[in-house]
């Protein structure tokens, strides 16, 4: 027999061999070593901690009590595996999109990042997570007892057992749960260590099983008979009962918080999710194969009044196979603590991240930036708060003085914990539920759960008998457990309808009486459809946070190293000019994600707008912000078509001013040419007639020579004047035009002979003149004025050997068009543009005119209705003159 | 969009019948995965409707009410075991995420 | 010993009465009508004095008398300058550019042998 003292060195042991997994595991994963521990078995098996010591011992002592009923228990979580597509797949991506920490982080994020909601559900977690640790406590000490007693030695006693089984398992906890901080780091030591408890409680379980069937009963067949044979022989099931319990354990799968940290909060990867569901089913069928069995042989072999909820000790132990009931010892005992262990650091971190640093956050307030090392802070809290669990949960069970009172409060735990299922299948899969609704929802279920099981339940004078009698106040329907006068309910079927009914059309009812704020909006839309988007659409206006400041924040938080990576990588992401990230909306959404995997979503949401804003932005500021930088957008885009339509107009005043500097700069030009082609003949005059008066003894072919000078210079004076008042009197519109019919041909005669009159006429004039026997119908005489023009430039200026004219004329679609080329070297690219202009002489010689003589041609052109062109390209200068031939007069 | 480039096959490789084909038993399959819950909740319903010991006839006796409850459980669990395994086998050739149609 | 004057001038009637004008003072006067070849024309020619018109085809009055300043032995050849533009632009570039007088035409030809005289006689002060 195995006294105490070989069970505590065996159970200390086992905790050292858990230590040596959970930190080889820890290294592992931090060396960047062990695949396995993130694969879907080990995810699996962590999903066992649903299966505590109240199932592990409880199961077969439900079974001795009520036959199959026992298997509800694990039919529930079994359906919601098989469901996962539906439920647990969405929970999953939602938990690891918005890292989540824990389920009333879940809620505070879904329903608008409120912490009030994240405060109910902490303490509904708590509320019920401490009757159901003191569970794991009694069991453990109970399995203690059962070894005591037989124990000659008899150093045993229940008291300090019970507490230091509650402190050991606090340091192992605070050991493995809060060495990092951010939990989406995940605990891969924790959880590794949980899944070698999860095979342990296993195999101990299967071991008695087998030793059971084959070795007492003598084999299947055998055992089945046996089975018929013993008092729980015949189907007998409540069926109220067992359709709640279906309900209520599937229910609790999902709520229960430590559930939730292994299911959600420590899942790597979303596709293990595909293994477990159909692998944790498999482990809940193991677990409950061999419970008949043993129930029906304890119930046989074991004397009248022995405790059926520790047959699967007992048994062996009758039998003297006292190391199979050392492994269901220990198999027991891995089942407690692994669900000790997550519980505490689940609430752990909803009590630090929704009630200690929201108060720690408060009493900072006014400092404007955080101060303090936040992540040890946190670490502290997480520490204090596993190890106030734990105490409250000691306390609970000495309070309770153990014994069978404690024997039920697993099915009240998971009653009280489902009160958060509306609010959580409604936040994901409904938009329209409201904060307002949740919390409505739950605290209906919440009271309604306290006064219909929690305190009737509860022994001792936790209510007065008169009320559980005669109702509050003496008002029948309000007996706590015949709600409205409906009796004759199962307490616990009872209580779980009444209060899931009433907390789900309340949720309904508040959700769509209230107005959701628009970030519960925006987080409502991002929950229900976690799949089309998995990025947050949060806005933050950086503009006045301190990327810096921030900085100093998040290595408080993460770590320096985590910390400085993170930045790193976001200043990259934005073009890394330097090693600090522009506080963009973008970064802040990460930052704030990542932050809160460590603290929390409302937290970091505070600690962030802290720094942001100087205080927390409130859910109106963010709506501002979404309103601004919609109009923003808006006005951007207007901006956009404005400063393109300013470009333009830029663009063409800048013509225009060219344009402007340009005639200011042929103004002057102009004044400055009439004044040289005024004063030239006028010198001359002056001159001669000066020497005319003044000197003496001049020859008489002298003063004729002279005299004709001055009589050529007045004319050359007077050509200049008519052709500026010509200019003048056609820029001005003012000139009447002389219309009559006459032939191209005869008009081109006119024009050679007149313009190489007089002149050493070296040009040869070349025509085509068959072409020419077109009618023109216009002003002759100035369309002669320009052909003479013409023809006399080509006179001047062509510079060939052999100068040659062409004069070529074409009737293109009621246009004729004559065109005039020289064979000479043309006019330079340059000075095209200008040779229409006044006084424009290329290459400023002056041989003969004044340089009005093209500008004058232009103005003529323009009132006869055509035009005329340099024709770029065709070797010599090239002029084309075009004019409509059949011209109604375009002038007045 | 990223539906689109992950395929990175030109359409004309794979005959689109096959394509169809194949999206087409997905999802299927997605329902009946669907459905599992369901089955199973009648399955586990049904041995309410059982004569048991305080009604008149002869009880079912519990030995096959374990039998009947682990088969029903056994099935479940296999069903969803293959379909894990053809989604799975399924899904690699295609884009990771169907999301939820 | 005669004085040589050039002239360098495009419009002929204006060139003829300055010849007309200095001749009759004993100048010995060379005409020149292209801005092109005038530095060569004053150097080959060698005058005591040049009288310069701004606006020649070729290359204006302003370049060649810049370009004459440049060389170290026209440098301090007096240059009477005539423009017909008379804008006071011009008489600051001539005076830039190292002319000795600058008139603006039309002058009268008492101004213009008053001119020629003072420029001699500095010149043969000096």
């Amino acid at each position: 027999m195995a006294t105490v003292n070989v069970l505590i060195l065996v159970c200390l042991g086992y905790v050292v061999f858990l230590f040596a997994v959970a930190f080889a595991a820890d290294r592992m994963a931090a060396a960047g070593r062990g695949k396995w521990l993130r694969s879907p078995l080990i995810y699996t098996l962590s999903l066992s901690i649903y299966c505590t010591a109240w199932t592990f011992y409880g199961a077969v002592g439900n079974a001795a009590r009520s036959g199959l009923e026992f298997v509800t228990i694990y039919l529930g979580p079994t359906l919601v595996m098989v469901s996962w597509w539906w439920g647990l797949r969405k929970l999953v991506r939602v938990g690891r999109s918005q890292r989540v920490t824990s389920i009333a982080d879940l809620l505070s994020s879904r329903y608008g990042k409120s912490n009030t909601l994240a405060v109910c559900v902490t303490i509904l977690a708590v509320l019920g997570g401490t009757p159901y640790i003191a569970l794991q406590l009694q069991s453990i000490t109970l399995s203690f007892s059962i070894f005591a007693e037989a124990d000659p030695s008899g150093l045993y006693r229940e008291g300090s057992s019970v507490f230091w089984v509650a402190a050991g398992l606090a340091v192992f906890a605070i050991l493995f749960g809060t060495r990092n901080l951010d939990v989406n780091e995940r605990h891969h030591g924790v959880v590794t260590a949980i899944a070698v408890e999860a095979v342990v409680k296993l195999f101990a379980l299967i071991a008695v099983g087998v030793f059971v069937v084959w070795g007492i009963a003598g084999g299947i067949a055998p055992m089945m008979e046996r089975i018929d044979a013993s008092e729980i022989g015949q189907w007998h099931v409540d069926a109220g009962r067992w359709t709640t319990f279906i309900f209520l354990s599937a229910a609790a799968f999902i709520c229960l918080p430590r559930m939730f940290q292994v299911m959600v909060v420590e899942n790597d990867d979303e596709s293990h999710l595909r293994t477990a569901a159909w692998a944790f089913p498999l482990y809940l069928l193991l677990m409950s194969l061999f419970v008949v069995p043993i129930a029906v042989v304890g119930l046989d072999l074991l004397p009248e009044g022995a405790n059926p909820d520790l047959f699967v000790l007992t048994v062996p132990l009758s039998q003297g196979n006292d190391w199979l009931a050392m492994l269901s010892f220990i198999g027991g005992f891995s089942s407690a603590t692994s669900m000790v262990i997550v519980t505490a650091m689940a609430l752990s971190t909803m009590v630090s991240n929704h009630v200690v640093m929201p108060i720690w956050l408060n009493t900072q307030e006014g400092t404007g930036s955080v101060s303090g090392d936040v992540r040890n802070i946190v670490l502290m809290a997480r520490r204090v708060s596993i190890a106030v669990v734990m105490a409250l949960g000691y306390f609970y069970y000495r309070l309770s003085g153990g014994g069978a009172a404690l024997a039920s409060i697993g099915l009240v735990a998971f009653a009280g914990i489902s009160q958060i299922l509306p609010a959580l299948v409604g936040g994901l899969f409904w938009r329209g539920a409201t904060r307002t609704g949740a919390l409505v929802g739950l605290t209906v279920g919440f009271v309604l759960w306290i006064y219909t099981l929690l305190l009737p339940g509860m022994s001792g004078a936790s209510m007065p008998e008169s009320v559980l009698q005669n109702g509050l106040f003496g008002l029948g329907w309000l007996r706590p457990q015949a709600l409205f006068g409906i009796e004759g309910i199962d307490p616990i079927v009872h209580s779980v309808m009444w209060s899931l009914l009433l907390n789900t059309i309340a949720f309904c009812v508040a959700s769509l009486l209230s107005f959701p704020s628009p970030l519960e909006r925006l987080q409502g839309a991002q929950f229900v459809n976690v799949f089309d988007h998995s990025v947050a659409p949060r806005g933050w206006s950086g503009s006045v946070a301190q990327s810096e400041d921030l900085m100093i924040m998040t290595q408080r938080i993460l770590g320096t190293g985590p910390a400085q990576e993170f930045f790193q990588a976001e200043a990259e992401k934005q073009g890394g000019r330097s090693h600090l990230p522009e506080p963009t909306p973008a970064f802040l959404g990460r930052l704030e994600r990542e932050l809160s995997g460590s603290v929390g979503t409302a937290t970091a949401h505070a600690m962030i707008g802290q720094i942001v804003g100087g205080s927390s932005v409130s859910v109106e500021d963010l709506l501002a912000v979404a309103d601004e930088s919609a109009q923003l957008l808006e006005y951007s885009s207007q901006l956009e078509v404005k400063s393109s339509e300013l470009s333009r107009t830029a663009r063409q005043l800048r013509e225009a001013n060219a344009k402007l500097t340009q005639v200011s700069a042929q103004k002057d030009s102009f004044l400055s040419q009439v004044s040289h082609e005024l004063r030239t003949p006028m010198t001359s005059i002056r001159a001669f007639s000066e020497i005319m008066r003044d000197a003496e003894g001049l020859s008489g072919d002298e003063q004729t020579r002279y005299a004709t000078i001055i009589h050529d210079e007045a004319l050359r004076l007077t050509r200049l004047l008519d052709d500026l008042l010509d200019l003048s009197v056609l820029e001005n519109g003012q000139v009447n035009l002389n219309i009559s019919d006459d032939s191209l041909r005869s008009l081109l005669d006119r024009a050679v002979s007149s313009a190489l009159a007089g002149a050493g006429s070296k040009i040869s004039v070349r025509r085509a003149r068959a072409a020419e026997r077109i009618v023109l119908h216009t002003d002759l005489d100035r369309l002669g004025q320009v052909f003479i023009n013409l023809i006399s430039n080509a006179q001047k200026y062509c510079d060939a050997e052999e100068p040659v004219l062409t004069i070529s004329a074409y009737d293109v679609g009621g246009r004729i068009i004559i065109d005039f080329i020289d064979n000479g070297s043309g006019i330079p690219p340059g000075a095209r543009s200008m040779v229409f202009e006044k006084f424009a002489r290329v290459g400023g010689d002056k041989a003969g005119g004044a340089g009005l003589g093209l500008a004058i041609c232009r103005e003529i052109m323009q009132r006869l209705g055509g035009e005329i062109s340099y024709l770029p390209g065709q070797g010599g200068a090239a002029f084309r003159v075009s004019l409509p031939l059949a011209h109604r007069q375009a002038a007045q | 969009m990223s539906d689109e480039s992950d395929k990175g096959q030109p359409p004309n490789v794979r005959p689109s019948l096959f394509l169809e084909r194949q999206s087409y038993r997905r999802r299927r399959l997605t329902d009946a995965a669907r459905l599992l819950p369901f089955l199973g909740a009648l399955l586990f319903a049904l041995p309410l409707l059982w004569p048991d010991k305080s009604s008149g006839d002869a009880a079912v006796p519990l030995s096959s009410a374990i039998f009947y409850i682990f088969v029903c459980w056994g099935a479940l669990i296999v069903i969803g075991l293959i379909f894990g395994f053809v989604a799975r086998r399924m899904r690699t050739p295609e884009d990771p995420d169907t999301g939820a149609e | 010993m005669s004085r040589k004057v050039l002239l360098i001038e495009d419009e002929p009637n204006i060139a003829e009465a300055i010849r007309f004008l200095l001749t009759r003072e004993g100048w010995q006067v060379e005409i020149h009508g292209d801005g092109t070849d005038a530095l060569q024309v004053i150097q080959g020619a060698q005058p005591d004095l040049v009288i310069l018109d701004v606006m020649l085809p070729g290359k204006s009055g302003m370049d060649i008398l810049r370009d004459l300043r440049e060389m170290e032995e026209l440098a301090s050849l007096p240059v009477l300058m005539l423009t017909a533009r008379g804008q006071s632009r011009d008489r600051e570039m001539a005076e830039n550019a190292g002319v000795s007088r600058f008139m603006t035409k039309p002058f009268s030809n008492a101004e213009v042998l008053t001119a020629v005289r003072d420029l001699h006689a500095q010149a043969t002060q000096m």
